[in-house]
């Protein structure tokens, strides 16, 4: 026999809706027939006579009171009923989670101040999210992978363009201002800002810094796609250009997997401009040297986070452009000939001087594609060794025989397009008794020609002997200081001087093609981003207490491909 | 053809319109198009066979109404003759909730669009209970129907001529900060049109019993203002209608049968299907079970930029679907993300005043995959019962995709 139990609440006021939901709650609970959760009015008390739930109270209810009325099994399951009221009354729904938007538009619009837009959808979606991203100002951190490299050159050109950063496709770390984006360590702040295009080199990097008591401004990841020939590095030049102006970076580190060689050389191109200590560890890269200009070349990247370390600890005094005065010389002049007797002399010329300039020709080249054309007429910059058998037949070798070597450095001289003229003078027992007494006079009457003509002529000697040989150091050197020759005794000394001189030189005359600067301050204003794609990435910005916005993303259109073709032809009509 | 330039006519148009509700009438008087043998219902059109129980319930009630039939029995066989010319509501610049019923005789509200000098047209808000427009027909509710024609039409008609006309934007406007959505809850918009009303009807009614009666019978039902509203809405989006190039949605409509859209760069086409059914609360005694599927011209309100858009104005409503209020703040952040504008007029306090979401643009439906969200009542499945629950339902997708792919075919996309 079924049981009615009816409960009055006078005076108390509850939405409708808030109402229908207790009585389907009351409704579904264990032996409970049916229940009516009602507002006692004229209408309503109909309703519960039509379906059996009407008791003397509820005839005798008034407009003000809720009627609350079940019919169960028995006596127990409705009191159980009526007594979880209370209950139900003030359960509240489970945090149904913050506002997620639907679109980047909206994600904007509410985060409007995030500067990154992390994306991690599926790599067919990715770059037209991108795209999006880029065209509102965003920088981009593209996770995704198989994006076509079409797709990349044409973010990366957008996105120089705009002065913008596309980390990625296929970057899985990067840390901007102590925050985490994707894959990364917690890494303190420090002095030292990192690009890698390598997401678990710039992991290991970041972690060494660390662990040896240091920190980072920035760990900027490209994408390892960034250093092919296609892409050309946009992000990574752009990167560690932005790196050069922040005066929080003391040091820049470069890592990154094997690059092309044409972009390796691009690269350090870029870091010679930073103004700042640059430690460059590309994985297989074989530098001439372990340190030039404001470059140090790691052997691991063990060793560029010591290096690292260790120059942003002792910041070194950087050899600057400015003790070269090129303002010396006059316009045009560029170009750097040699003028060698020793062959070894001549061959590492040539193999340090790579490290300034593009090309340099030899009569004896390490390159054979270097090779001059005709070792009598020099073109742009050209190492002639005349200690080679075309010079030595029927004269005696340039080390006994300064004739030639004079007769060719006045006709060097004479090219109003040469700025730089190098020499060895080779002493002790064979050689000339004393070289200098017939090279000084002749390079004094060249460099006071060429200032005759208004032009600067560098002539750079090196001296290879000792106080004890019978031509003496000490005298040869004073003999060609004397003659206004510079002169040092360490051949890669001269060459490095000789390099930094036409490197400067030739920079204007061949200027890069320059991307729009990232501004700096977007870097350095606390991050808060936008997420789209895997939602842990998400979690973790919240997690660092970064400001962020997760877009609840599908496929546009459903992934109806007429539908997809039909919005993105209007959207083209319109722009 | 600029098509953003053509939205943002349409939806100016929407925002600039100023609907005020100048008197009564009788339909046939004042209804375009309208002649003895028509029955004007909700939805895009239908036929009898076709026709869900409620517009067939409600169309039978009209007939008896109209003295046209002397029963149900009677009325129903008549309009299955197919002597009865059907029409949408839409298609006459009439709303109707849920059935949507219009008969030649009936008292309507005409709703004049000062800017753009439009008129629509609303009947009478029966109240809740067994009620035409739900598909009930029996005596009861005849009677009531007899009774709005003869004593609480005039009564009204007198009052708000005798005020010079009520403006129902701006009654509007004030609800949405009155925890109103527009829609599915009039309570504050019902109050300000009772409130509005009262002392004209106290003084224009033929005596105080009459007064008495009329102003109980408007502040006790909080739907007294949802008719006026819905015709409002009509009007607004009336006025952004056979805009070329636009792809924003002019008329969102339903009938227990059919969904249906018209676009503004589509003119006059229905694009239709199936409707759905609402996820819903019921009323005691009733079940899914019981329920007609999505029903009434009322989603005017949400194609005009209220109504379930504005539902983070009304977070009492979200209970409806056992949600919390952050619930209801979702529901219209999402409809931002499908509207072309941000409404001028209308406006929600807690997302600190911002416009609510205006003028569904088909586009964005379909790249979003996101249908426009309705709180609606729900009919009873058979003629002659009445509403069984209320809830919130999602308009087809279908609808909004067979649209684009048109107005790609027409404008050569």
């Amino acid at each position: 026999m079924a049981v009615l139990k009816t409960e009055i609440r006078s005076g108390v006021y509850y939405d409708s809706a808030k109402l229908m939901q207790l009585q389907r709650i009351l409704a579904d609970l264990p032996g409970v027939e049916d229940a009516g959760v009602v507002m006692g009015t004229e209408s309503n008390k109909e309703i519960l006579t039509h379906i059996d739930l009407v008791t003397p109270e509820v005839k005798s209810a008034t407009t003000n009171d809720l009627v609350i009325v079940v019919r169960a099994e028995n006596d127990k399951a409705a009191a159980t009923a009526i007594g979880s009221v209370d209950e139900i009354l003030s359960r509240r729904k489970e945090g149904s989670g913050e506002f997620r938007p639907r679109s980047l538009e909206t994600a904007i619009q509410n985060l409007p101040d995030a500067r990154w837009v992390l994306i991690s959808v599926a790599g067919r979606f990715a770059a037209a999210l991108a795209k999006d991203a880029l065209s509102n100002g965003k920088h981009v951190f593209l996770f995704s992978d198989n994006v076509s490299v079409e797709e990349e050159i044409e973010l990366k050109s957008i996105a120089s363009q705009k002065g913008l950063l596309v980390m990625g496709p296929d970057c899985g770390t990067a840390i901007i201002k102590g925050a985490c984006l994707g894959f990364a360590n917690k890494v303190p702040a420090g002095p030292i800002g990192v690009v890698a295009a390598a997401g678990t080199g710039l992991q290991q990097v970041t972690s060494r810094i660390a662990q040896l008591g240091s920190g980072i401004t920035h760990g900027i990841g490209t994408g390892g796609r960034d250093l092919s020939e296609k892409v050309g590095a946009v992000t990574f030049k752009m990167a560690v250009e932005v790196l050069s102006r922040d005066l929080e970076t003391k040091v820049i580190v470069m890592v990154s997997k094997p690059p092309a060689p044409k972009i390796a050389e691009e690269m350090i191109k870029v870091a010679l401009r930073a103004g700042k200590p640059v430690v460059v560890n590309f994985v297989s890269y074989r530098p001439s040297t372990t340190q030039r200009d404001n470059l140090w070349f790691a052997t691991g990247m063990d060793d560029a986070a010591r290096l690292a370390v260790e120059l942003a600890k002792n910041p070194p005094t950087l050899v600057d452009d400015q003790e070269l005065k090129l303002e010396r010389f006059a316009k045009g002049q560029r170009y750097l000939r040699g003028l060698f007797s020793g062959g070894t002399l001549a061959y590492e010329a040539q193999h340090i001087l790579a490290d300034y300039l593009p090309r340099v020709y030899a009569n004896a080249p390490i390159n054979k594609e270097n090779k001059m054309a005709n070792s009598m007429a020099s073109t742009e910059h050209s190492i002639i060794d005349l200690g080679e058998d075309e010079f030595t037949v029927g004269r005696l070798h340039p080390m006994m025989d300064n004739e030639l070597r004079i007769r060719r450095l006045y006709e060097e001289a004479k090219d109003p397009d040469v700025a730089v003229i190098m020499m060895d003078v080779v002493i002790g027992y064979g050689s000339h008794p004393d070289p200098a007494s017939e090279l000084a006079p002749a390079i004094k009457t060249v460099i006071d020609e060429a200032e005759k003509a208004k032009r600067h002529l560098e002539v750079i000697t090196v001296v290879t002997g000792t106080d004890d040989d019978p031509q003496t150091l000490k005298n040869q050197i004073k003999q060609l200081k004397d003659a206004g020759a510079w002169v040092s005794t360490s051949n890669e000394e001269v060459c490095r001087y000789a390099g930094r001189i036409l490197r400067g030189l030739n920079a204007e005359a061949t200027p890069t093609p320059t991307a729009t600067q990232v501004d700096l301050a977007s870097l350095q204003a606390d991050v808060s981003g936008i997420n789209i794609g895997l939602e842990s990435f998400y979690e973790n910005l919240k997690a660092q207490n970064v400001p962020a916005v997760h877009v609840e993303w599908s496929p546009p259109a459903g992934d109806n491909e007429k539908l997809k073709g039909i919005l993105e032809r209007m959207k083209a009509k319109q722009s | 053809m600029d098509i953003e330039q053509a939205n943002k006519k349409v939806v100016e148009a929407f925002m600039e319109a100023r609907p005020v509700v100048t008197t009564m009438a009788k339909a046939l008087e004042v209804v375009p198009g309208m002649h003895e043998n028509m029955i004007l219902h909700a939805g895009p059109p239908i036929t009898w066979e076709t026709a869900s129980g409620p517009v067939k319930g409600a169309m039978m009630g009209a007939l008896v109404f109209e003295g046209k039939a002397k029963t149900p029995e009677e009325a129903e066989k008549i309009l299955a003759s197919g002597k009865i010319e059907f029409a949408p509501c839409n298609d006459h610049m009439c709303s109707g909730p849920m059935a949507g019923i219009i008969s030649p005789s009936q008292l309507v509200y005409v709703v004049e669009n000062q800017t753009h000098k439009i008129k629509c047209f609303g009947n009478l808000n029966e109240g809740r209970g067994k009620v035409l427009r739900m598909g009930a027909y029996s005596q009861e509710v005849l009677d009531k129907l007899k009774w709005m024609e003869t004593v609480l039409g005039p009564t009204i008609k007198a009052a708000i001529e005798a005020i010079g006309g009520v403006d129902v934007r701006a009654i509007i406007a004030k609800s949405l900060h009155m925890g109103d959505d527009g829609h599915n809850r009039e309570d504050a918009a019902s109050i300000l049109w009772t409130t509005q009303l009262a002392p004209y009807i106290a003084k224009t009614a033929k005596d105080t019993q009459t007064a008495f009666d009329v102003i109980k019978f408007l502040g006790e039902n909080a739907l007294s203002i949802l008719n006026p509203i819905m015709a409002s809405c009509r009007s607004m989006t009336a006025a952004g209608e056979n805009v070329e190039g636009s792809t924003i949605v002019t008329v969102m409509s339903r009938n227990g049968t059919d969904w249906g859209i018209k676009v503004s760069g589509l003119g006059d086409k229905w694009f239709t299907a199936q409707s759905p059914y609402v996820k819903s609360l019921y009323f005691p005694g009733f079940t899914e079970s019981d329920a007609c599927r999505d029903i009434g011209d009322s989603v005017i309100t949400e194609t005009a930029g209220i109504g379930g858009f504005a539902m983070a104005a009304a977070p009492a409503l979200v209970t409806f679907i056992g949600g919390s209020p952050q619930d209801a703040i979702k529901t219209t952040m999402d409809m931002y993300e499908i509207t072309y504008a941000e409404n001028k007029m209308f406006t929600i306090p807690y997302l600190d005043f911002r416009g609510t979401p205006t003028g569904v643009d088909i586009r964005k439906v379909v790249e979003k995959q996101i249908a426009p969200r309705v709180n609606t009542g729900v009919a009873h499945k058979d003629p002659g019962v009445g509403q069984v629950g209320a809830g919130v339902v999602s308009a087809p997708m279908s609808v909004f995709e067979d649209a684009l792919v048109a107005f790609a075919e027409k404008y050569n996309i």
